[in-house]
């Protein structure tokens, strides 16, 4: 089957580091595979959750950490293959339409962590537009530094839900890990807002 | 407390008790696909302005929903009935591996007098599935059971940071007619 979506060319370290710089109280939560990496890469923070497993569980995570947190801006950085795994979970968010919730899918159309095999982002399916679909307020397929500039500066407005692909280069960067143990960086998150561990 | 003994089974309103336990656990959201068994339950958390009361497409979403929830401080609950536990089978890993209150209330199909046999693979699988996954669980099969199994499930749940559920046998819920 012949690739229907041109690769991007940003580079995807370079643009979670300009996401996350200057980030304050931002809450994040990053997909399984390169992006928990890019994001560890950018720098461990207390605020990060980053999942190992339950693929296609990123948005949903951020879905009901912005609802019980509403006085945050939450930040999901996730890539096209874990999005694809949890498509529904779009429409799920699009009924509640969290006005702090944003979705940042790193898009280079392919699964990086098997071997590169080609997506459906790749074959022609554009996240974005399915979250248009379902009820998005804000959408963009953003290919430059400078859309990725004009996303950072929307990531703390929480005026509507909000969901960009980032077209990225199909590579894997040396992977950066960030701590597997689950309840070590739960309770560090729970922490750095004010609850006790059990 | 009287000394009269436990209510009647035919006068306990398990259905609003399913919601009343909920909230006296102090639960913030409801997450569910529906199921005909849960239908009072969800009327009753869309009306109540202290719930998030969210419709999912799939089960597991309610899973990643729970955690983001906890992290952020607050209690929920996800819903849903038995062919939907083999939605969550791979997605239990998050609470497995992070250790988050995770409750759980699944109305049984495929479990007693089913006209519809294509229930039945997943209804006779459910209670072992979750415990593959290591989901503690209790099953009501009489009405003055449902809410005396659900508060404990979901104080093992939230003083345990476990992953709980209750079934809800289908003869609580009773025989679905086919044909009117």
């Amino acid at each position: 089957m012949g690739q229907v979506n041109e690769t991007g060319a940003l580079d995807r370290r370079e643009v979670v580091q300009k996401l996350l710089a200057g980030r304050k109280d931002l809450l994040v939560v990053t997909g399984l595979g390169s992006p928990s990496y890019d994001v560890m890469a950018a720098g461990d923070h207390d605020n990060n959750y980053y999942l190992w497993a339950a693929m296609g569980s990123a948005a949903m995570v951020g879905l009901g950490l912005a609802t019980a947190k509403p006085d945050h801006s939450v930040l999901v950085i996730t890539g096209d293959g874990e999005m694809l795994m949890g498509m529904g979970g779009l429409a799920t968010i699009a009924t509640r339409k969290p006005a702090n919730l944003t979705i940042a899918i790193l898009d280079n159309g392919h699964f990086g962590e098997t071997g590169m095999q080609v997506s459906h982002a790749g074959l022609g399916v554009n996240l974005d537009r399915v979250a248009q679909a379902c009820g998005f307020g804000w959408t963009r397929a953003i290919r430059d530094m400078a859309g990725v500039d004009d996303l950072r500066t929307r990531l703390s407005s929480r005026d509507g839900v909000k969901l960009a692909t980032i077209k990225v280069k199909a590579e894997n960067p040396p992977r950066v890990l960030p701590p597997r143990d689950g309840v070590y960086v739960k309770n560090r998150f729970r922490a750095a807002l004010g609850h006790a561990p059990l | 407390m009287s000394d009269a003994g436990p209510t009647p089974g035919s006068q306990v309103d398990w259905r609003h008790d399913v919601f009343r336990i909920l909230k006296e656990a102090d639960v913030k959201h409801i997450v569910y696909v529906p199921d005909a068994g849960h239908s009072t339950a969800i009327r009753l958390a869309d009306e109540d302005n202290a719930i998030n009361s969210v419709v999912l497409t799939t089960e597991e979403e309610g899973i990643g929903y729970l955690a983001g929830a906890w992290l952020g401080g607050e209690r929920g609950a996800l819903l849903m009935q038995s062919s939907g536990v083999g939605n969550c089978i791979n997605t239990l890993a998050l609470q497995a591996c992070t250790r988050f209150p995770l409750l759980m209330v699944v109305t049984m199909r495929g479990d007693w007098a089913e006209f519809n046999a294509w229930q039945n693979p997943m209804g006779q699988a459910t209670e072992k599935a979750l415990n593959l996954m290591g989901v503690l669980t209790w099953r009501a099969d009489e009405p003055q059971d449902v809410a005396p199994l659900l508060h404990g499930a979901a104080s093992m749940a939230f003083n345990g940071d476990a992953a709980c559920a209750l079934l809800l046998g289908q003869r609580l819920i009773g025989e679905k007619q086919w044909v009117k």
